[in-house]
């Protein structure tokens, strides 16, 4: 009872607003082409999603292969940051001579927006995948490095005494204690880097790659098919919600000792 | 042999941001036996710890050397158990898992890690918690699960920085009786730092009465009370007097020393 009504709770916001579009696209109040109906984005999304009557004319029934472009890019981008981040960022963190030497680079690199790199890009790495994932590797990986740092460096020292008391070697105070205890903060910034990696997927597919749901979205503005900007729209929050939700069944697992000891685990 | 053998350290910490040196230990010689339990009791900033410290190998002396069973410390390393202040639990990790770090680090494979954590468990009394993350444990349990953690190593000696100083009256006295219990059932070497006059005298075979700042051993005190010690016979209160006595000159030569 209380579950249902919850889930009703959750659901009065979306429907109301979603009625309120409805009616306000279907009073003519604008050109319906302009803002077109939660309906007709419905009935485009299924065309484009499941092909059966070519309203989304040339993308008709290739959804999924736009939706799998996209997320391969992220994957590849993303998987790239994640082992480079965390792995830069414990070193940074642990050994003060690499601090000293690579973390002023990275600190002036950092400022630099992902997207600004788009020419460069297109220049080194052509008009493909490439250029995607190195975006959504430079997005992701400053989240995840500086938040691997902080969480390295906030380690509790006294943990790193008990265990060298216990005949730990440096790499074993690494694998069994350091990095443990950075895990919450590495788990934070790795839900910061997801966001980057869908935006910067979809940013690079407008200009840098003929495929994927950005690249359908941009290309749907050419033709005016609002109804197809919106359902790519609606795509990308899909999956970018999706993933967000894996990372975050993968982090209440890794995390579970955490539970009923901070405020975050109060939600689960 | 004599298992622990401090010769004439002493601790002087450089202070850069006030270029300023601070005589922390001088000049101080301790031999502590094999099977011994010496309580190294003084008030706080005397450098009880900071000897304790260098026992365990985190600190080095400025001058003089430390010998554990004959061979010199040269950093912290699994010969010497150590039981913190806090407990320092891995908290991601359960009791059990805690309890066999040690095993952990030397690749032992999870059932064999599982076996050999049991019976430091049932010693400490914590039969029923293996599964529980520190999160979930009280002071008193927590300190257990640290002392379990130290005996599993097997050492020759124990090193203790005021472990029960966190818990209440009641659950101090539980663990002082029980960890005297396993003192003696495990025969080995304990360095127990307190602040507590009653506890050194509760727990320890010998006191080292600690001067403070500079840090110097002021009286060794050999008890030869029985076990378990009554807290208020009267040659209990005889020694408590005794030291309360050494204490309060000390304070009072303290005074006097700040004043000239």
């Amino acid at each position: 009872m209380t579950a249902l009504s919850k889930s009703w709770e959750r659901a009065v916001v979306p429907l109301f607003i979603l009625a309120a579009w409805e009616v306000f696209s279907r009073s003519g109040f604008l050109p319906a082409a302009l803002l077109p109906a939660p309906s007709v984005v419905l009935h485009t999304w299924g065309d484009w999603i499941f092909g059966f009557d070519e309203t989304s004319q040339g993308n008709t029934g290739r959804w999924l292969a736009d939706a799998l472009s996209s997320a391969t890019r992220v994957a590849a981008g993303y998987g790239i940051a994640v082992v480079s981040g965390v792995l830069l960022g414990i070193a940074i963190g642990w050994w003060r001579w690499v601090e000293r030497t690579v973390e002023p680079t990275l600190q002036m690199l950092r400022p630099v927006p992902p997207v600004s790199w788009i020419p460069l890009a297109i220049i080194w790495f052509g008009i493909a995948n490439k250029p995607a994932i190195f975006l959504v590797f430079l997005g992701a990986f400053f989240p995840i490095l500086m938040n691997t740092i902080h969480g390295v460096k906030t380690a509790d020292r006294n943990l790193i005494r008990a265990a060298s008391m216990m005949g730990a070697t440096e790499q074993q105070l690494l694998r069994h204690v350091v990095f443990p205890a950075a895990l919450p903060s590495i788990f934070a910034g790795l839900r910061i880097g997801i966001g980057a990696a869908w935006m910067l997927t979809v940013t690079a597919e407008m200009v840098a790659v003929k495929s994927g749901l950005g690249y359908v979205l941009w290309d749907s503005y050419y033709f005016l098919r609002y109804d197809l900007v919106l359902a790519a729209m609606a795509s990308i929050g899909l999956l970018g919600y999706a993933t967000d939700a894996l990372i975050k069944v993968l982090m209440s697992a890794a995390l579970h000792w955490q539970h009923g000891s901070t405020l975050q685990s109060r939600e689960g | 042999m004599a298992s622990i053998e401090l010769r004439n350290i002493t601790k002087i910490f450089r202070d850069a941001k006030r270029k300023r040196d601070l005589l922390a230990i001088d000049d101080v010689s301790l031999s502590v036996e094999k099977n011994e339990f010496l309580c190294l009791l003084g008030s706080s900033g005397c450098g009880k710890s900071t000897l304790l410290n260098m026992i365990a190998g985190f600190e080095k002396p400025t001058e003089g050397s430390v010998t554990v069973g004959g061979k010199p410390v040269d950093g912290p390393g699994a010969d010497r158990g150590m039981v913190f202040q806090q407990a320092n639990l891995m908290p991601w990790l359960p009791v059990w898992e805690n309890v066999a770090f040690h095993l952990r680090l030397k690749g032992w494979r999870k059932a064999d890690r599982r076996d050999a954590a049991q019976e430091y468990i049932d010693m400490v009394g914590l039969r029923g918690f293996e599964n529980h993350f520190p999160a979930e444990l009280s002071g008193g349990m927590s300190q257990r699960v640290g002392i379990a953690r130290a005996l599993l190593l097997n050492p020759q000696v124990i090193l203790m920085d005021e472990p029960f100083a966190a818990l209440d009256a009641q659950t101090k006295m539980d663990m002082q009786e029980e960890l005297v219990a396993i003192w003696q059932k495990q025969r080995c070497t304990v360095v127990f730092v307190t602040h507590s006059v009653d506890e050194a005298l509760v727990l320890g075979t010998r006191v080292a009465v600690m001067t403070s700042r500079p840090g110097r051993i002021r009286e060794l005190i050999a008890l030869d009370l029985p076990r378990p010690r009554d807290t208020t016979g009267p040659r209990f209160n005889d020694h408590k007097r005794h030291i309360l006595n050494l204490i309060r000159e000390e304070g009072l030569q303290q005074r006097q020393a700040a004043v000239a």
